[in-house]
């Protein structure tokens, strides 16, 4: 380059100011810093790395960026990180089993091909997930099943698999229980 | 012999991860040292800018770069016009990358800031100031063609993008010979694919080896990168295109270039650092490519009976602003339009008119739901006429399983080729679905339903659809000597179709080793060089056959390699569970052996391999151990470059109950015959159905994208545009034909689409069944919403 050109200096972070957020995700406790208008969904994939939960909206209709918050479904794009210091965390990082035996309701998804691209899975998991594990006895009559999954868009599927998928998994829930 | 993979319902390689959260969209994969780009996006549909100040961003803190159409270099010039077509008036217009002196749509891109995130991004995109002076608009497209409407391009009259007019045989003479003739005008919506993911691009530029790596949720990586050599003017071999999982596309990331794809890569090479831009939801509704919104006036000329002999259709259609992707969706709905019909003489206009919206390319469906629509409803209205059923009526006009090839002299696909139906059981599809809908027994209960006060309605609906155009795709298949894994690759790019699963089948059938020993890669421009993209349900009828015929090569290969290890001949060898067998007997060698021992080796590094080093090579002759015209390995390359379009083509039917009190509409039963030629995957097929019906539902009752009378998108996020949720999408029975196409090697069609096409006429012909009793106008709009309904029930009433 016969110009001669200066290299930029840019900042490694935005100047924005940062508090400290302690948080348990997937069974580990973590503390890290982080801007008061970073929201959940961006904290968990960006400055925890984990990537699994999806934004499909940013407006809190879509459900891709459904993570459990203490125990319940919740939509990380509708909460900041800050609100989210002592709470605990699980996402779709945390349901297969250690080994990476898929949980029931990962399996039933492929069994009844509930996936197409994927991008919205993570979001159904975890919404049933969090249904099946505080609901001892659901109700699997079509109508129930597509009111549990109604808060969560799929552009690909058209569902129908979907809604056969949470019945299997209750299946294969009820056999792995025995 | 190994059981055959083609035809069977096997599960996706793909979904472990996936369902793990360890899939690699755009946004998940981490490029340390990323800055991020956001954009400002015109406030107005049609203006003049005054001016554009963007100090007060420049100096803030976390902003690293600030480009208006003044910055970016030679990229400050109108974008590619794709697909020309002497019909298009003055060549046609494209947008530039950032607007420059006017903007044609609210949420054209002004101006482009690269900060150190996202947020830091937006809040300088708050802080550039842009005076505007707003100029008149026409939305409506009747009026938008009319003198004096205001232009969307001043040098463009009457906002006349494009005028074409195709015809077969003489309509004119059977016009006139009509014993009755039919008009209906129809009208579509504005919509849009609406991908779970949006639109992303992250660009990597390395200065030291000069190359460009782009990350881009397109669906066409290998046109991507052609494009971008040229428009960056560096060898293509210098660019790597990478479409790694993307979360849906409908057609939508086949338009190339929004204009983040190319100021991403130029700003990653100009500030030398990685930089992403991910769109969100509300620029996804107002600068991502849109669809549908056409109005038709048909005509038909038929005999008595119901025989329709020729078709008149003038429609005209909604491009946007810019017509970047040329004729191809207006086109589509032109040669579409006389659905499964014999209707031998036919004539078709389009007019393709400017407004100031976003543009219009394909979105799944890509003008058939159009043409369905028109068709459909004419043919409704022409059996009403003449006291026909209209189940009846249809099949009296079907072209029959004999008179395959059909061609529509005179009507250009869009392959440019005349239209050639290649086969087809219509009449079959039509029974299937008649008898299991059980018609008669529901004729009867929507009677006692009736004089009970409620409303049930039947619709049905038609259609056919041309998929697997060309030009052309590759496969190619490597058994790997080490693991021997089997490689194989193409030029197109996966939105969830479940490519890796079905091409493996192919490939796994030939060279006999279990599906998931077949590692698949596409969407990369270095995994595969040559080819062109996915969309137009072509994927598995031009890569499947390209991979099948390959595979078959390689098989060749294998065989002969093995007969010479086993010493036997070719004839005495069978391939199955990645070995290959001597017929009835228990010898066998291991694809990785044969692999290994096709590849003559300096250097052991396992068992087999020592087998082929140079001092033990497997071949038998006695030349150089690579014979003169002899590859190392088992590797072969392929290409499938289709004749013409091969046509599919299916009937979906509903039953509905209507409640006057909600103006709601339930649909009590949906039904799906479809016919795509032989299935690879009976499964992913279905899924590929079911997701276009939910896309139809949506497009038949909800989406659209509204906008206010200066232009003003309506509908640019979840809440206003109303995409349905598993409660609103019915639980549809899918039945499947297959009538193999004679026009590839493995007999299928496209199925990408087909799903999409007719729910809107189904829905409109159902309602139309349902409500005869209150004596309502014909159903002639989609989406067809609550208040539409109200409106035709009032006028009912009032009249
Ligand atoms: S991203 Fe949170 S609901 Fe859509
Ligand atoms: S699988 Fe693609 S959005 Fe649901």
């Amino acid at each position: 380059m016969a110009k001669s050109v200066l290299k930029k200096a840019i900042p490694a972070t935005s100047s924005d100011p940062r508090i400290p957020v302690t948080l348990t995700i997937n069974g580990e406790t973590v503390t890290r810093e982080a801007s008061p208008r970073l929201l959940l969904s961006d904290f968990i994939r960006h400055e925890l790395g984990l990537t699994g939960t999806h934004v499909g909206c940013e407006h809190g209709v879509c459900g891709c960026c459904t993570v459990m918050i203490d125990g319940r479904a919740g939509r990380s794009c509708l909460a900041f990180a800050v609100q989210a210091d002592g709470a605990e965390i699980r996402t779709i990082e945390g349901v297969a089993a250690g080994d990476g035996t898929l949980h029931p309701i990962q399996q039933a998804m492929m069994e009844c091909h509930g996936l197409q691209c994927g991008y919205c899975t993570p979001g159904f998991v975890m919404s049933m997930l969090s249904y099946l594990e505080e609901t001892p006895e659901p109700d699997l009559s079509e109508t129930a099943i597509r009111e549990v999954l109604s808060g969560n868009l799929c552009r690909c599927t058209g569902y129908n698999n979907i809604v056969k998928a949470f019945r299997r998994s209750v299946e294969l829930m009820n056999a792995a229980e025995g | 012999m190994s059981t055959r993979q083609f035809g069977e319902p096997v599960q996706r390689n793909a979904d472990p991860a996936l369902l793990k959260g360890e899939g690699a969209f755009i946004d998940d994969i981490s490029l340390p040292g990323a800055l991020h780009a956001a954009f400002v996006r015109s406030a107005h549909a049609r203006a003049r800018i005054r001016s554009i100040d963007t100090s007060q961003a420049e100096v803030l803190p976390d902003v690293v770069a600030v480009y208006t159409a003044d910055d970016i270099g030679a990229l400050d010039a109108e974008l590619p016009m794709l697909i020309p077509h002497p019909c298009i008036t003055s060549g046609g217009k494209t947008q530039r990358p950032l607007a420059r002196g006017d903007v044609f749509y609210a949420g054209q891109c002004i101006a482009m800031v690269v900060a150190v995130d996202r947020y830091a991004a937006e809040d300088a995109c708050a802080a550039i100031a842009v005076e505007y002076e707003p100029l008149p608009v026409e939305l409506d497209l009747d009026r938008a063609v009319a003198d004096g409407a205001p232009l969307v391009h001043d040098d463009i009259p009457n906002n006349v993008a494009a005028h074409f007019v195709q015809q077969s045989g003489d309509p004119d003479a059977a016009f006139a010979a009509a014993e009755h003739t039919t008009t209906v005008r129809v009208r579509l919506e504005r919509s849009t694919a609406a991908p779970m993911e949006c639109r992303a691009v992250a660009a990597r530029w390395d200065g030291v080896s000069g190359e460009l790596t782009v990350w881009d949720s397109t669906q066409a990586t290998i046109s991507v990168r052609g494009g971008l050599a040229s428009l960056f003017d560096i060898d293509e071999d210098r660019i790597r295109v990478i479409a790694p999982n993307v979360g849906g596309g409908f057609g939508q990331k086949i338009m190339m270039f929004h204009p983040d794809e190319i100021l991403v890569p130029y700003a990653a090479m100009e500030l030398d650092r990685p930089v992403k831009y991910i769109e969100d939801r509300v620029e996804n509704f107002i600068g991502a490519s849109q669809e549908r919104a056409q109005i038709h006036e048909i005509s038909l000329a038929a005999r008595k009976d119901g025989t329709v002999l020729a078709l008149r259709d003038s429609f005209v259609h909604d491009t946007g602003a810019f017509i970047p992707y040329g004729i191809a969706v207006a086109q589509v709905a032109s040669t579409s339009i006389a659905g499964p019909y014999r209707i031998p003489d036919i004539w078709v206009e389009m007019t393709l008119v400017y407004t100031p919206c976003v543009q219009v390319t394909p979105y799944r469906g890509c003008g058939r739901p159009q043409a369905c629509f028109a068709i459909e409803r004419a043919l409704d209205q022409l059996a009403d006429e003449l006291g026909i059923d209209r189940t009846e009526i249809r099949r009296r006009n079907f072209i029959g399983p004999g008179e395959f090839p059909y061609v529509r002299d005179g009507l250009l696909f869009a392959d440019g080729l005349a239209v050639n139906y290649d086969s087809g059981e219509y009449e079959k599809a039509l029974d299937l679905i008649t008898e299991t809908v059980d018609l008669a027994s529901f004729r009867t209960e929507q009677e006692a339903a009736r004089a009970a006060g409620r409303y049930l309605g039947f619709g049905l609906g038609f259609y056919v659809e041309g998929t697997g155009l060309g030009p052309y795709e590759g496969g190619h298949v490597k058994v790997h000597p080490i693991t021997g894994k089997v490689y194989v690759t193409t030029g197109l790019t996966s939105q969830g179709q479940g490519h890796e699963t079905v091409f493996a089948q192919i490939a796994a059938d030939q060279v006999g080793c279990d599906v998931k020993d077949v590692i698949f890669a596409e969407g990369d421009t270095q995994a595969h060089e040559w080819g062109v993209a996915t969309f137009a349900s072509r994927a598995a009828v031009v890569s499947g056959n390209a991979i099948h015929k390959a595979a078959v090569k390689a098989r060749a290969r294998i065989i002969a390699a093995a007969a010479n290890m086993l010493e036997t001949d070719e004839d005495s060898i069978e391939l199955r569970d990645g070995r290959a067998w001597i017929v009835d007997g228990n010898r066998s060698v291991s694809l990785a052996e044969i692999a290994t021992a096709s590849n003559p080796l300096r250097y052991a590094f396992n068992e087999a391999s020592q087998t082929a080093t140079q001092f033990a090579p497997a071949s038998t002759h006695d030349g150089p151990p690579l014979a003169e015209g002899q590859a190392p390995g088992i590797e072969e390359t392929d290409y499938f470059s289709p004749s013409h379009a091969t046509w599919a083509y299916g009937v979906h039917a509903a039953i509905v109950e209507f409640f006057p009190d909600t103006c709601a509409m339930e649909i009590r039963r949906y039904l799906c015959i479809h016919d795509c030629g032989n299935m690879i995957n009976p499964m992913i097929v279905e899924g590929q159905v079911m997701g276009g019906i939910g896309q139809g539902i949506g497009g038949a009752f909800y989406e659209r994208c509204a906008f206010d009378e200066n232009g003003t998108p309506l509908a640019a996020n979840f809440m206003d545009f109303l995409m349905p949720y598993a409660t609103e999408v019915p639980d549809a029975e899918i039945l499947h034909m297959e009538t193999p196409s004679p026009l590839n090697p493995l007999g299928i069609k496209g199925v990408g689409e087909a799903g999409t096409i007719p729910v809107s006429q189904v829905v409109a012909s159902a309602m139309e069944d349902a409500l005869a009793p209150l004596g309502i106008a014909p159903v002639r709009e989609s989406p067809m919403s609550p208040d539409m309904i109200h409106r035709l029930l009032s006028e009912a009433r009032s009249r």
